[in-house]
């Protein structure tokens, strides 16, 4: 079937904050780059992002970046791999400096130096104190940062085709990646973007789930895409459930609240956290946190006429603190939750956020070619939450994800110069059948006449990792999860849509998404599963301990055969120390 | 839920129409998106963006009731029915209420939307006083959802001369920025009986901004540095 075919040297699918940083640096060494997006880059889902960016600048009280990559080793309960952490840490400063130099209206100190304030698991001198890390603009820090990146990319002439959804990676017999099969929603129209190099950066998954932080646009695309090409995903066990999410609507309270000093109360007025982590109590780690307020709840101490959440209060704060670093959160705590938290505690709940697996890839954002050794897919990247470095292991800390977006969006970028330059490839001709499986999934769409409903089936798998594969996680539940998941994956092998048009068709994009959830939910549960211990975020009744003999490794799931492999930790750093693993206290 | 929804797709439609629609809420529906997403479920054919569900990413701004807003954070409770909604006005309809916003981007790119400043990077970050810095309030938090735009009656005339609020509230934002250092070529950018002038400070854009800003005070704002540049 004859298809259109257009070439540039690079392409970025995804434009928040990861794909944006990686597209100015292609953008600025003169390469010819498309950048893909489902929509307008501003509305990614960085713009959702509310506390702050990390990076131990020390403007208000002494930090360095050694404390910081202790501070994410442990929060990561020793699986993040110490390599790729040690480097991110190192690289904070310089990328968040260079962001404010973008123009990122950043808060500021009385110094004119950029405003910090404290947050979860952050300490100084390895696990002292809590310590004022998180560089912020009120608590819009993503809404600032997304939008200043996407000025910088204005100024560079970065080429954007919005309202674009990739829909298959292409690889060749050797395994290479030539490209993206995509389709632009306005027209419906089907395209070839064939490139040097494809980066993936298409953010997180978290609409697998029925309470999440997440927006409808998050369905994991670049996971489904790796999967269906081959490519393992890693880690898919561990997704972070955010201790403060509006009870009932999910819409995110940030962790800046407690930096500013709220806290945490049970139905009987208690600040349960200081029985749960004595030194920072409610800046521990979000896993602890988390924990403990279900462990509240499940024990009839949760707030409410259903004893089912917890209140988050901050009226001490002032109205003026408030206004000045909270403006948002109280914008959304009197919407969603009709109350003025100047006055009253906020209703909230551990909410699914952010997932630490993803795709596996070095620390330059080179893509895994699987479990065994170093070797790389050549042509493919993937940088920010979709990607695996990994340096959130089990657990990501606060603000380290949009840490994470800055340095391993450049790294990846950079990664993808270097390789256009050293390897002066020319084009490697397209498969005969590049296009042949996307075109198969989508003609199935335009000609069933009945079928499943996307509606029906997406609730129903996030009724199943809701149900089973939450906070708390039990053998006989997982395993039921298993069974059931596998059943919602075959029903969304038979999707029906009633909408056949070719204009603007959001039925149809729906029901492709669904299919990229199919694959994160199914690859999340096998691999919880599997892994018999509690490591970070991932809690097991059967197995309550962390097991560092058997589980220091990080899971591997293949689509092909719903198979899983593992690779060792890394704990050796570039050039410090290991921190070894201990038990982890708050 | 009674709602009375702008349609039309050009692949079956000859011309737009409005179609009614009774849908069951369940308790936890709070917010006109939720409605919508119901009507979606019941009606796959109908068209529509949306994301963050929170207010923050700017996609599903539509006229409700005859007023611009976002769908996300607009209360049932707080609606006339039947709910009557329609794209954005003033821009051309691409399917249902789904609006080209070329124009209005192009605006927005217009005014060079972001900061220059061309002197050498210092070592670390580039000093802001907070009462600078405060100055960046009210103008940074724009969503770019485009409400004030197509509210107002001078951008429905001349879409592609006058710069409308958006663009103007991000060209202030710029000016008011003490790092940059381009306000002279912004202020010419804009020293135009179009591009700027054609406010007539209406104030539809401050009436209907879900975030609670205030174009026509910024847009003020250059007028006066205009005036002052002058003398």
């Amino acid at each position: 079937m004859a298809i259109t075919t257009r070439q540039f040297d690079a392409v970025v699918v995804g434009a928040g904050g990861s794909g944006l940083r990686a597209a100015l640096q292609l953008a600025e060494a003169n390469l010819r780059v498309a950048v893909l997006s489902k929509v307008f880059p501003t509305r990614s889902h960085t713009v959702a992002a509310q506390g702050g960016v990390s990076a131990s600048l020390g403007n208000e009280e002494e930090d360095n970046w050694h404390w910081h990559m202790y501070d994410t080793v442990k929060g990561s309960d020793y699986l993040g791999d110490q390599d790729a952490i040690e480097f991110m840490c190192r690289k904070a400063n310089e990328v968040v400096i260079e962001l404010e130099h973008f123009g990122m209206p950043f808060d500021r100190l009385d110094n004119g130096k950029i405003y910090q304030r404290p947050f979860g698991g952050h300490t100084s001198n390895y696990g002292e104190r809590a310590v004022k890390r998180a560089c912020a603009a009120a608590d819009r820090t993503g809404h600032a940062m997304l939008h200043t990146l996407y000025q910088r990319n204005v100024r560079a002439n970065t080429q954007f085709f919005v309202e674009w959804m990739a829909l298959d990676l292409i690889r060749n017999q050797a395994g290479d990646v030539l490209g993206v099969v995509a389709m632009e929603m306005e027209t419906g129209e089907v395209m070839i973007l064939q490139a040097k190099a494809t980066l993936l950066a298409t953010g997180g998954a978290g609409r697998i789930y029925a309470a999440s932080t997440n927006a409808f646009i998050n369905t994991g695309d670049g996971l489904g895409m790796a999967a269906r090409a081959g490519v393992a995903l890693e880690d898919m066990e561990f997704w972070q459930f955010h201790p403060t999410g509006v009870a009932g609507a999910g819409v995110l309270i940030t962790e800046g609240v407690r930096g500013e000093g709220g806290f945490l109360l049970n139905k009987n007025g208690e600040r349960f956290m200081e029985r749960y982590a004595p030194t920072v109590k409610d800046l521990a780690s979000r896993d602890v946190v988390s924990r403990a307020m279900a462990t509240e709840i499940k024990e009839g101490r949760g707030a409410g006429k259903d004893a089912d959440h917890i209140l988050l209060k901050l009226d001490h704060l002032g109205a003026d603190v408030i206004d000045k670093r909270l403006p948002g959160i109280r914008e959304i705590a009197k919407k969603f939750a009709n109350v003025d938290p100047v006055k009253e505690p906020i209703p909230v709940v551990p909410t699914c956020h952010y997932m630490m697996g993803g795709i596996p890839t070095n620390m330059h954002g080179q893509v895994l070619a699987g479990h065994d050794g170093g070797a790389i897919v050549r042509g493919l990247y993937a940088a920010g939450e979709c990607a695996c470095v990994s340096v959130h292991g089990a657990n990501r800390l606060g603000t380290n994800s949009l840490l994470d977006l800055l340095v391993f969006g450049k790294a990846s970028g950079e990664q993808v110069v270097r390789d256009l330059a050293s390897d002066s490839i020319a084009h490697q001709t397209l498969p005969k059948d590049a296009a042949d499986r996307t075109l198969e999934r989508l003609s199935r769409l335009d000609t069933a006449q009945s079928g499943e409903s996307v509606a029906e089936v997406g609730a129903e798998l996030r009724r199943t990792m809701q149900l089973h594969c939450g906070v708390f996680r039990f053998p006989d539940s997982l395993a039921e999860g298993v069974r059931k998941m596998n059943e919602v994956a075959q029903r969304a092998e038979r999707l029906y849509v009633k909408d056949k048009s070719k204009v603007f068709n959001t039925a149809r994009v729906e029901a492709l998404e669904l299919e990229n959830l199919v694959e994160v939910a199914v690859s999340t549960m096998v691999s919880a599963h599997a892994r018999q211990e509690s490591r970070g975020a991932h809690d097991r009744s059967d197995f309550p301990n962390r097991d560092d003999a058997n589980w220091m490794k990080h899971t591997f799931w293949y689509k092909e055969g719903n198979r899983l492999e593992y690779r060792a930790v890394n704990l050796k750093p570039l050039t410090v120390e290991s921190f070894e693993p201990k038990a982890r206290v708050y | 839920m009674r709602l009375s929804v702008y349609r039309y797709n050009p692949d079956v439609d000859a011309k737009p129409h409005m179609q009614d629609y009774d849908i069951a809420l369940e308790p936890t529906d709070r917010m006109l998106l939720d409605a919508l997403i119901r009507l979606k479920a019941v009606d796959d054919t109908f068209a529509f963006r949306r994301s963050c569900r929170e207010g923050v990413c700017g996609s599903d701004a539509m006229n409700i009731n005859g007023k611009n807003g976002l769908a996300c954070i607009t209360k049932v409770a707080d609606l006339k029915e039947p709910v009557v909604i329609r794209p954005l006005p003033g821009l051309p309809v691409i399917r249902d209420l789904i609006v080209d916003m070329s124009q209005f981007f192009k605006q927005y790119h217009s005014v060079t939307p972001y900061v220059i400043n061309d002197t050498p990077r210092p070592e670390n970050e580039r000093l802001q006083s907070p009462e600078d810095r405060e100055e960046l309030n009210g103008l940074y938090e724009c969503i770019l959802c485009a409400c004030c735009s197509t509210s107002c009656p001078s951008f429905w005339w001349n879409p592609d001369k006058f710069v409308g609020p958006a663009g103007l509230l991000q060209a202030y934002r710029f000016i008011a920025d003490t790092r940059d250092q381009a306000t002279n070529e912004r202020l010419d950018n804009l020293e135009d009986p179009y591009r700027l002038f054609r406010c007539h400070s209406i104030m539809n854009c401050v009436d209907v901004c879900p975030k609670g800003l205030n174009p026509t005070r910024a847009i003020g704002k250059i007028k006066d540095l205009l005036v002052k540049r002058t003398v």
